[in-house]
């Protein structure tokens, strides 16, 4: 039996479609050269004919920034149409948040977003938290605001590092990746890990910063604003970044909105949306610091609006570092938080619930929760339903990457298809966020 | 958000649309009728909330109608959300695009991505959507694995001797 014969008529027709979609290479014809692809031809005989070029692009190429595929039609150097595939890395986190206990969906949900887990982690226990109505202590937000922002200055360096390399600059790669190292060092002292660091827990954070960290952080924070100076004297400096930055990829605030995209790309184009200053969450309206916002919105913005977020980044650590005050930096809720250590061995209570919340873990009362901050890439949001057990019924992650890479065919049709890896790089895509 | 009182006003606009409304935990949700789900987020566009954050899939196994799509959606002015909640059954998932379905209309651009996964997810179909395919999953797959009674890990492995596509082997 052939294999075909095994398929039912239906599916063969639905595969074929998506054959004829994925076909590497189609060559089309359009007849008045420089018009768009579809234009109609008069059909003159001797009219010069151009033909069209599907390339398919990636899901491993360099600059695509993960797996991410797409499928562009050329015209000559100019792109006409791209379709991103996604799907690659799809590792089904969702489902296999549904088979954990609150607890442990924390160390899966951070790697969604491998460059923000911070920001996961902080959504993902926002939720939980809105749905136990539990409280968390000033001294575990202003930790946590301390984390979040750091993983944000880490995140937009990595984004900074690999999109200069993109344009073909390698020092830039360095430089950020020097600076990257002392904040994971930084997140090494805190909580034993360097990546994916499961020190935001449901009630607070997993423990207390250490001796000797907050001279470590100050001497950070001293040392980064500099740097920034200098990545900026670096591009701001260079003729031809500026050259493929500059007006390209460019879309306006209102079709980013109705995109749904949020974060630098929305505020590169004028529109000062961060939800830490609209919807204050996690103590951020304590701090005094500044949004960056572009004017016209091309990638040139959105260089500049990310540059200048690690240093209101850098802000608002000192802030919180200065005033972090004293006090538990875990709820004292025991049914939910883990009882301290030394408890266990004078308190049966203690141990009863440290049974419980370690084998069964704590049950959330039945309820939907949706709990959105603002990530290094725009709205972060977790949604989370209960159903009253001890184990999420749906964990959904609002993703800004998945949600964002919709405008990426507006911003790049059009232009070049040089200029489109200029706007793929400042659209920064996470495609372990797009795919979960 | 509004309040528990601005959220029975809103309520009481929308008529028969509206199934009930809750309010919980700060947060105001609309259960709407899942044939009007047009209607409704054309009326909270016009009152403010025209920014449509995200669109959630979920599964109510085993309770009837069993599946359900959430719109939240964000007054940014007012900074001011709410979500609404439709429910379908199993047997007929079908509810409309949020998606601008003819020229001139501003509709939801953003369900584009969303609802392809609530499609790939969980088996939602959404009428007059112009690319409803899968996502995420292979486009040739079976089964829709968000589903609550789609088993965690109970996908075999392709192996040459399991391969349905294979023929089977001769000794």
């Amino acid at each position: 039996m052939s294999p075909v014969e095994h398929e039912t008529s239906a599916q063969s027709e639905k595969l074929s479609e998506y054959r004829r979609r994925e076909q590497s290479i189609t060559l089309s014809e359009v007849d008045r050269p420089g018009g768009p692809p579809d234009a109609a031809g008069d059909g003159e005989p001797g009219e010069t004919r151009q033909e069209l070029l599907t390339l398919n692009f990636g899901p491993h190429h360099p600059a695509t920034h993960g797996v991410l595929r797409l499928l562009v039609t050329l015209q000559g150097e100019v792109v006409r149409d791209i379709k991103p595939i996604i799907g690659y890395v799809h590792t089904g986190i969702e489902k296999t948040a549904e088979d954990k206990s609150y607890w442990k969906v924390i160390p899966v949900i951070e790697r969604m977003d491998y460059l923000a887990y911070y920001f996961n982690a902080m959504a993902f226990c926002g939720a939980v938290e809105t749905l136990v109505e539990v409280e968390v202590p000033k001294r575990a937000q202003y930790l946590r605001v301390i984390n979040l922002e750091l993983n944000r200055i880490a995140s937009h360096l990595f984004w900074l590092a690999t999109s200069a390399l993109d344009l073909g600059a390698i020092s830039m790669f360095w430089y950020c990746l020097r600076e990257r190292e002392l904040i994971v060092d930084l997140f090494e002292m805190s909580s034993g890990q360097r990546m994916h660091t499961r020190y935001f827990q449901v009630g607070g954070v997993i423990e207390d910063v250490p001796r000797g960290y907050a001279e470590k952080l100050r001497s950070f924070l001293k040392l980064m604003p500099g740097r920034v100076d200098q990545y900026r004297a670096l591009l701001n400096g260079n003729e031809i970044v500026l050259a493929r930055l500059r007006g390209t990829g460019r879309l306006d605030a209102e079709s980013l909105l109705a995109l749904g995209v949020t974060g630098p790309l929305l505020r590169a184009a004028g529109n000062p949306w961060d939800l830490r200053k609209a919807q204050p969450y996690c103590s951020y309206g304590d701090f005094d610091f500044r949004i960056p916002i572009g004017t016209v919105g091309d990638n040139y913005d959105r260089l500049v609006v990310r540059l200048a977020e690690m240093d209101e980044s850098v802000k608002i650590i000192g802030q919180a570092l200065e005033g972090l005050p004293e006090g538990p930096y875990m709820t004292s809720d025991r049914k939910v938080a883990l009882p301290p250590r030394h408890e266990l061995a004078t308190s049966m209570e203690a141990l009863i619930h440290h049974f419980k919340l370690v084998t069964e873990g704590f049950r959330v009362p039945p309820g939907e929760a949706y709990y959105p901050v603002e990530s290094p890439r725009g709205e972060l949001g977790c949604w989370v339903r209960s159903d009253g057990s001890a184990k999420p019924a749906r964990v959904h992650m609002r993703d800004p990457s998945f949600v964002n890479l919709q405008a990426f065919s507006q911003m790049a049709e059009g232009g070049y298809i040089a200029d489109m890896i200029a706007t793929l790089a400042m659209l920064d895509p996470i495609l372990g966020g797009i795919d979960r | 958000m509004p309040d528990a009182t601005g959220l029975e006003l809103i309520g009481q606009e929308l008529g028969s649309a509206v199934l009930d409304t809750v309010f919980f935990r700060e947060r105001a949700t609309l259960v709407i009728e899942p044939d009007s789900v047009r209607d409704v987020l054309a009326h909270l566009r016009g009152e403010g909330y025209a920014f449509m954050a995200s669109l959630h899939g979920v599964d109510y196994y085993p309770e009837e109608p069993r599946l359900g799509v959430v719109y939240e959606l964000l007054d940014m002015a007012r900074v001011d959300r709410i979500s609404v909640k439709l429910r379908v059954h199993s047997q007929a998932p079908e509810v409309d695009s949020a998606m601008p379905d003819r020229p001139g209309d501003r509709g939801w651009p953003t369900a584009v991505h969303q609802e392809r996964e609530v499609y790939d997810m969980f088996g939602v179909v959404f009428r007059g959507h112009p690319d409803l395919r899968r996502i995420l999953m292979p486009e040739d797959y079976e089964g829709y694995p968000q589903r609550r009674d789609f088993p965690l890990g109970g996908e075999p492995v392709t192996f040459t001797y399991n391969d349905p596509k294979r023929p089977p082997a001769t000794a």
